[in-house]
């Protein structure tokens, strides 16, 4: 099912009113992985990811699609190829969560169609695939955290995308949800091949998940790369303005980083 | 889980049906009672065009066009609330609450009063200004997009603005045209015409199905403009639609029938109770709210002692659950 598809940013420019976010970017989004897009507060990370999926008209460059510029290719190929999940998504009131989920179809119906098999069959894998099938005919309002982040992920699920942007789907979470959220889209990455994209906040569940990092700073990619590559002191201290200590991992064999306040430092660094 | 979506699409067609059944007991109920009770069968011969003795008249017409009338704005009230309550997500939103009603009410009066326009130049000077109306919240409460909380009270400030002009221009009515002139501040049946009718039935007959085709990007509006456009939906053409033919629904019905309190801003909610959520509220909601008119006709033709127009019966149904929503909003913090 899995076409190779190819996303690229060619110098991008967007902004807000007066205020120009993001300068003159270039990225290209390796085929089949996971990417995390990581950098400061307020540096464009989810500026940049609403404008790969067009919610953003840029102001100058292009984001392209196998080629075709998002901002030009019909809403509903586009969201039968490219999906993505907002940081903060809006159930509708007393909605069940195979409904919610079901909403994840839109892109596969047309105006007056009904309901079909294939969308009962793309809703029911999306529910296993996250583990909410139990939920089914709950409401979504009593669902904690955890379990409402694994119900809107089964929707961008149900949209049977090949490319899926997640901007930071681990906020809110206490840690065991975070590292379940990210094993569920790596299991996904895994098995249907979906490139994933997203923006995430740690730097080390970053650096543990992603096959590839892009670390943003002024509205520019400072860093890309593996994860050895990008998350080293030197970006750390250019990208967030922070000293650290970054080890290897022993469980992942993957960087981690250590930050360092001004308090509680017994070993000078 | 696929039993849910059987079991909500079974019970929303039941819903309608049963209806659309009352809908068509109370207009038939509307027809034959009166100061004179008429059989089924001199209504049926009536509106079959036979020339019944008596009947002919009073329900041919004042009963027919009334009752028609009363069906036909209801649904247009109806439709056109819910759009507004689904879309900006909340019940508050209606467009007799914020504003749209009281902005095609106050130029229908000003048409018909200062101007002494006829009908259908009257329900597009309404639709223009409803439309106006819309336009003038939505840039008002605009501040780097449009916060729900915003628009609802700057639309309650614009829509006390403009009935107050209403007010002003019914002060400079002539006594004869008072009675008429009273419709635009609360909605009223009385003296319905055919012509009055039409114009909302053509209405209905276009913007009806216009609405329906985005009764789709309607439900997925309400997942917010990120979402719902990630999945496809291209947001802002499918808002101007859905604002376009609402604006229209609710001008063309208040041209004919006044701003009949509050049936925009309760249909909705009620439809909402009865099928429940997940399922589209468009045809429950239009369903209910020609039941709301109907009903609320025939009870002030005939439930009091004095005869009251079909606005004042719907706003003391209406008033209280306004009050109900402006409390659960302040208690559960005011994020209204």
């Amino acid at each position: 099912m899995t076409l190779i598809h190819t996303l690229t940013v060619e110098n991008l420019t967007l902004g807000y009113g007066d205020r120009t976010v993001i300068d003159g970017l270039d990225l290209v989004v390796p085929t089949g992985r996971i990417t995390a897009i990581v950098g400061a507060n307020a540096c464009g990370k989810s500026t940049l990811l609403r404008s790969m999926s067009r919610l953003l008209v840029p102001r100058g460059g292009q984001v392209l699609l196998d080629g075709t510029q998002v901002h030009r290719m019909p809403a509903k190929e586009l969201a039968r190829t490219l999906g993505l999940l907002p940081q903060s998504p809006i159930a509708p009131e007393g909605i069940t969560v195979s409904d919610l989920v079901g909403r994840g179809r839109n892109p596969h119906q047309r105006m007056f169609s009904r309901w079909s098999a294939e969308d009962d069959e793309a809703v029911a894998a999306a529910l296993d695939a996250t583990d909410t099938a139990s939920l089914a005919d709950r409401s979504v309002d009593e669902l904690s955290g955890g379990q409402r982040q694994r119900v809107w992920i089964a929707m961008a699920l149900a949209q049977q995308t090949d490319l899926l942007l997640l901007d930071e789907p681990t906020t809110f979470l206490d840690v065991s949800h975070q590292v379940e959220v990210l094993d569920l889209l790596t299991d996904l990455n895994r098995a249907r091949g979906t490139a994933i994209v997203m923006v995430l906040h740690d730097l080390n569940l970053a650096a543990r998940y992603a096959d590839h990092l892009i670390a943003l700073a002024g509205g520019r990619v400072h860093a890309v790369g593996e994860p050895h590559e990008v998350l080293t002191e030197e970006t750390v201290q250019a990208v967030f303005g922070l000293s650290s200590r970054v080890l290897l991992d022993p469980t992942s064999g993957r960087p981690m980083m250590l930050p360092i306040g001004r308090h509680n430092v017994v070993v000078p660094a | 889980m696929a039993r849910g979506r059987v079991r909500r699409g079974i019970r929303r067609r039941r819903v309608i049906t049963v209806l659309a059944l009352l809908i068509g007991v109370g207009y038939l109920v509307s027809l034959m009672v009166g100061q004179t009770v008429y059989s089924p069968a001199e209504v049926l011969g009536v509106m079959l065009g036979q020339d019944v003795p008596g009947a002919g008249f009073t329900v041919g017409r004042l009963r027919l066009p009334r009752a028609s009338l009363a069906v036909l704005a209801g649904l247009c009230f109806g439709l056109g609330g819910v759009t507004f309550q689904t879309m900006l997500r909340n019940p508050l939103a209606s467009p007799d609450i914020i504003g749209i009603s009281s902005g095609a009410s106050a130029a229908a009066a000003f048409a018909i009063i200062v101007l002494g326009l006829g009908s259908t130049a009257v329900s597009v000077v309404a639709i223009v200004s409803g439309l106006a109306v819309a336009l003038a919240v939505y840039a008002l409460a605009y501040k780097g997009g449009v916060a729900g909380t915003r628009l609802i009270l700057i639309g309650i400030g614009v829509a006390a603005m403009l009935d107050s002009m209403t007010a002003y221009v019914l002060s400079q009515a002539a006594e004869w045209d008072l009675q008429v002139a009273m419709r635009w501040l609360t909605g009223s049946l009385n003296g319905s015409t055919w012509a009055q009718t039409v114009p909302v039935f053509v209405a209905l007959v276009v913007l009806a199905p216009v609405l329906l085709g985005q009764s789709r990007n309607l439900s997925m509006s309400q997942l917010g403009d990120d979402t719902a456009s990630a999945l496809g939906v291209r947001v802002e053409r499918s808002r101007v639609i859905l604002i376009v033919a609402a604006v229209g629904l609710i001008a063309f019905a208040t041209a004919a029938a006044g701003p009949i309190a509050f049936v925009a801003f309760l249909a909705g909610p009620i439809a909402s109770r009865i099928v429940g959520p997940g399922v589209s509220l468009l045809v429950p909601a239009g369903l209910v709210g020609a039941l709301l008119v109907l009903v609320g006709d025939f009870a002030g033709q005939y439930a009091f002692g004095t005869r009251f127009p079909v606005g004042v019966v719907t706003g003391v149904l209406g008033a209280p659950y306004l009050i109900y929503l402006i409390i659960r909003t302040n208690r559960a913090g005011g994020s209204l």
